[in-house]
């Protein structure tokens, strides 16, 4: 379902693993395509020898003390999942 | 004062009040949720309350603190203890926080005690709060128009006299916009300033923790309270933090201000281009020397933008993936079925479009062309303040081209709703700090509609545009004027 540009709504929301219905996919093309025709204002820029700015403020190699502290217990740590049992996260099964 | 004036008062003023022990931090409490329960019906500003939580804390508060006894709401994107933390979003149902993030703990520290949960656009992707799955939150000068976004509750509790003061967080301008938006003031320190760990991310490069108050000199205070240092964040920066307060005056002799020659744009409204014309002329009244700037790469911020925060927010919302917290699809058949669901069935449409286009621009094949693109001009924009910083001590500008807008008009168009952050959004990519603060109102259909003026300072510079703001402010009567709301209600 391709749109005027190369974005395919449908394929990447895959890669995202976000299940749209074809409604969904269809607005956000339309939606995504705007968008997309608008920052393409970017390419009239010439950026020759201009390097990428990550972060605003140069902080460099940050480091800690490698040292055991108290942080969440098991239990404090699955209390929020949805499913849980004998102190481990629950999912469906992966391997065969 | 009791009763409904209390809730009126600045967090200043109500510091002295506690101190001088003429109200007690209980009844301060009891005050505020009165006026919760009075007016929040039609607001719509909080997701939760517990006033228990509140009222146990205000038992032990300790008013000599710098903060003792001040209930401050929560954006509720910010973890607190126990507390929900949903980020307006049906993904993280049911969850409740395990700890407090640091700018809480600082608050405690400080005496402040946590009041609610505020109101926000799901994960902090919006303008106007509208993308909220959880609630619509009001404008209080008109409840038709939108508060602004994506920090609308605090914005709007605090006008509304709901809240003393608030936290939000500022990616592109969340606290800023809404602040300007509802008559408020609203400051984005610079990046690395305040801690965000215990912020849910959204784009990591740009977020940013700040207050929203009813005067300047409350923002200095929570600023006080809240900057600094923080082994836990890899980001903050280890400098020393001045005091907020004390710098503070109203004299602006030798202050340099810029007014930059492409922010008078077409598209703003003309009774806000009004309302910052007449503010510079106060602002030089005041003694400050206005100067010509140019930022010419700003042009492109907005694009920039939403390039580099959906990438950053494809990757961070990766979490949300029903396994250890929130919301799960139910009976899912594999594992891709459990993220597909829980995904498309936990999350709006803002935050699926953002996530599916910054997993595109970060996809093989278009990196460069969008990415590692935005980046470079982030560079761009990033030299520009650089540069317009030589000449002055900060950059003048409206924060919002216009005034509230109405709810419902700007859903249907996402990239008109990207373009109302057109002012503040800079800022966020050259990680500069920025405040907003009441500057004057435009009249629309026989409603009163705030405007607000925006200050940006350089890198760490958050005492000097507190004092530039607080000098404007003192020097009008802007920040006195209360919505038409509750007991101030308009009869028409």
């Amino acid at each position: 379902m391709a749109g005027t540009s190369d974005l395919d709504v449908a394929y990447v929301a895959r890669l995202a693993r976000i299940n749209l219905t074809e409604d969904e996919a269809k607005i956000f093309q339309k939606q995504l395509d705007d968008v997309l025709k608008y920052v393409e204002k970017l390419r009239q820029l010439d950026l020759t020898g201009i390097d990428a700015t990550a972060h605003a403020l140069p902080v460099f190699n940050v480091f800690r003390e490698d040292a055991a502290r108290d942080w969440f217990t098991a239990e404090q740590a699955l209390r929020n999942a949805p499913r849980q049992a004998g102190g481990l996260f629950i999912v469906p099964k992966v391997v065969e | 004062m009791i009763g409904k004036e209390l809730t009126a008062a600045s967090i200043g003023e109500l510091q002295s009040l506690l101190r001088r022990r003429e109200v007690s931090p209980r009844e301060v409490i009891d005050v505020l949720r009165e006026r919760v329960a009075e007016v929040d019906g039609d607001i719509g500003a909080y997701l939760s309350l517990d006033i228990e939580a509140a009222l146990k804390q205000a038992e032990h508060a300790n008013v000599d603190l710098p903060l003792g006894g001040i209930p401050i709401a929560i954006k509720d994107i910010i973890n607190v203890m126990d507390q929900p933390c949903t980020c307006a979003s049906k993904i993280l149902s049911g969850y409740r926080a395990p700890y407090d993030a640091t700018v809480i703990e600082k608050l405690r520290a400080a005496g402040a005690i946590p009041f609610g949960k505020t109101n926000l656009d799901e994960f902090a992707m919006g303008s106007s709060t509208e993308n909220s799955a959880l609630k619509s939150t009001r404008n209080p000068w008109d409840l038709s128009r939108v508060p602004g976004g994506s920090s609308g509750g605090s914005a709007a509790a605090v006008a509304a006299d709901e809240a003393f003061g608030a936290l939000g967080s500022d990616t592109g301008g969340s606290i800023r916009q809404p602040a300007a938006l509802c008559g408020v003031v609203g400051l984005k320190p610079t990046y690395g300033r305040v801690s965000r760990f215990g912020l849910v991310a959204f784009a990591s490069s740009l977020d940013q923790i700040g207050p929203v108050t009813k005067t300047v000199r409350d923002a200095a205070l929570i600023m006080n309270a809240i900057a600094g240092h923080d082994p836990q964040d890899s980001t903050s920066l280890s400098v020393p933090v001045p005091d907020h307060v004390a710098s503070l005056g109203n004299d602006l002799h030798g202050v340099r201000l810029g007014l930059p020659t492409e922010y008078m744009i077409e598209g703003i409204n003309p009774q806000v281009r009004a309302a910052i014309d007449a503010a510079v002329k106060q602002l030089n009244s005041l003694g400050a020397e206005i100067v010509e700037v140019s930022l010419p790469s700003t042009e492109y911020a907005v694009a920039v933008y939403y390039i580099i925060a959906t990438a950053e927010a494809s990757a961070n919302l990766a979490r949300f993936d029903g396994v250890r917290y929130g919301y799960r699809a139910e009976n899912p058949k594999d594992v891709l079925d459990l993220y597909g669901r829980t995904r498309e069935e936990g999350f709006g449409p803002e935050v699926k479009r953002r996530i599916i286009l910054g997993t595109y621009v970060l996809s093989s094949g278009y990196y460069d062309a969008y990415y590692l693109r935005a980046q470079k001009v982030r560079e761009l924009i990033r030299r520009d303040f650089q540069k317009a910083f030589e000449k002055v001590d900060a950059v003048i500008s409206p924060t919002s081209p216009v005034a509230a807008f109405k709810l419902g008009e700007r859903v249907a168009d996402p990239l008109q709703m990207y373009l109302a952050d057109i002012f503040t959004i800079a800022a966020n990519l050259a990680g500069i700090c920025g405040i907003s603060v009441p500057c004057g109102f435009a009249e629309l259909d026989g409603h009163q509609l705030p405007i607000g003026l925006q200050l940006l300072g350089k890198p760490l510079d958050e005492a000097r545009i507190l004092k530039i703001a607080h000098a404007y402010e003192q020097s009008t009567d802007w920040h006195k004027a209360r919505p038409p709301i509750g007991r101030n209600v308009r009869k028409s």
